[in-house]
């Protein structure tokens, strides 16, 4: 007999030691996200999956699952805050979408098409932030980063490298890579590395295959991510 | 489609624009919904989006007549029902523009990327202004036999491209770079009938 959540109403099943996104993410419950990806230990740093577990306000991907939580998600003053969360990371950094090669592709800006984003709203901050090509095969954009921390995650507890890393507080922080020089292209990171692959902006990119599929056939442009990452797909 | 629908589209609703004192009040059923539309920092490719809603348009001019736009070149913008502005604002001549739209439209769209978030062209944001301009005009392959265009007929540049929003209050947000014939379509046709603009999925796009 397995245990269970309520997540809106319907039954969720879970294993001891899941996190309500884990918990979520099996049963096909959409809960909005960016900083978490279900390979990697969660960060808790988006806030995008807040909900609301017996009254209270806590991310769903650090939150254990516990029997009999009643949990709401897809509700509008939820979703207004992660609206609005999302138009926060959209000014805090310099994300044109036109001009960039993870267009449609992008899952910041597939979330902001979810939660149906017609402006930024906010002023815009066009802040100072390095590109750095110097690597033969990846491309480190910083305008587009978000800190989510995955590259960081995935550079160490996959690849075993520690390429990545963030470094300075609140509006201060910045991606930082682990070479004397600062220079991507003077770190051990592969093309091949987890750590390229992972960017869920365009902040991380692989050279030369920017447009392999053209703009109106991505993976975003047809279907939502709530779809995509429900519905089976490795995205 | 607006976030901020709460909010009536203008504090002090203008006079009707279009045949004005030459209408009887008789007429006014069939009084024309006036557009007004222009294009900032923006590259006219949010109007030529527009065009492409083909024949479409020929159901639109009965519905609508032109104020300022590149169809009429009226050069000043009068009272309007609603505005569509193209572009983002990136020099003085823009926020004149900008708020003569404000001023007379009823309701003001934001039309594009530029228009939405400063676009392409705010990628000179993080550029100094005078770089910009040394490069563009000064070396190698530039304009103007190497010297800057300072003609006082000129607008001044600012430092940095913002959206409108961030100049004047905008009632909706058309995004796509550029919105899509179809999306602008729906879009019109929404306002005009008097229902609340909303596009599909495959409508809403930033690129």
């Amino acid at each position: 007999m397995s245990k269970t959540i309520t997540i809106d109403g319907l039954a969720v099943p879970f294993q001891e030691g899941q996190t309500i996104m884990d918990a979520a993410l099996v049963s096909g419950v959409y809960i909005p996200h960016l900083c978490h990806n279900p390979e990697f230990k969660p960060h808790g740093s988006c806030k995008l999956c807040t909900v609301n577990v017996n009254g209270r306000n806590v991310a769903s991907c650090t939150m254990p699952a516990v029997e009999g939580q009643q949990v709401l998600s897809d509700i509008a003053e939820l979703n207004a805050d992660r609206l609005a969360l999302t138009q926060m990371l959209f000014v805090e950094g310099n994300h044109l979408c036109p001009a960039c090669e993870k267009t449609g592709n992008c899952q910041l800006q597939a979330v902001a098409y979810y939660l149906g984003m017609m402006s930024p709203h906010y002023n815009h901050f066009y802040p100072q932030r390095e590109a750095d090509a110097s690597h033969p095969d990846v491309m480190l954009d910083r305008n587009r980063c978000i800190y989510c921390e995955l590259c960081v995650r995935a550079s160490r507890e996959v690849d075993g490298k520690n390429v990545f890393g963030l470094s300075g507080r609140g509006i201060k922080t910045l991606l930082v890579v682990n070479s004397a020089s600062g220079l991507l292209g003077d770190t051990d990171l592969a093309v091949t590395d987890k750590a390229a692959h992972v960017c869920p902006t365009g902040a991380i990119l692989i050279k030369r295959h920017g447009y392999a599929v053209p703009i109106g056939q991505r993976v975003f442009d047809h279907i939502t991510i709530k779809e995509v990452q429900t519905g089976g797909s490795d995205e | 489609m607006s976030e901020n629908s709460d909010r009536s589209p203008l504090p002090n609703p203008l006079p009707q624009a279009g045949e004005g004192a030459a209408v009887s009040p008789a007429c006014d059923a069939l009084k024309k919904t006036r557009i007004a539309t222009c294009s900032l920092a923006g590259c006219f490719g949010c109007h030529m989006s527009f065009l492409d809603i083909d024949e479409r348009l020929f159901g639109l001019i009965e519905l609508v007549e032109f104020d300022r736009s590149p169809l009429t070149d009226i050069k000043h913008c009068g009272p309007c029902d609603i505005g569509l502005v193209e572009g983002g604002v990136c020099n003085a001549e823009n926020v004149h523009v900008l708020k003569e739209f404000r001023k007379n439209c009823k309701v003001l769209v934001a039309i594009g990327a530029c228009a939405i978030n400063g676009g392409v062209p705010a990628m000179r944001n993080n550029i100094d202004l005078w770089d910009c301009f040394q490069e563009v005009y000064c070396y190698e392959g530039g304009l103007e036999c190497g010297q800057i265009p300072n003609d006082p007929e000129l607008p001044l540049p600012f430092d940095k491209v913002h959206p409108i929003y961030e100049v004047v209050k905008v009632d909706y947000f058309l995004p796509g770079c550029p919105p899509s014939g179809d999306a602008i379509w729906n879009f019109l046709t929404d306002l005009l009938s008097g229902r609340e603009p909303k596009l599909d999925y495959e409508m809403l796009h930033f690129d």
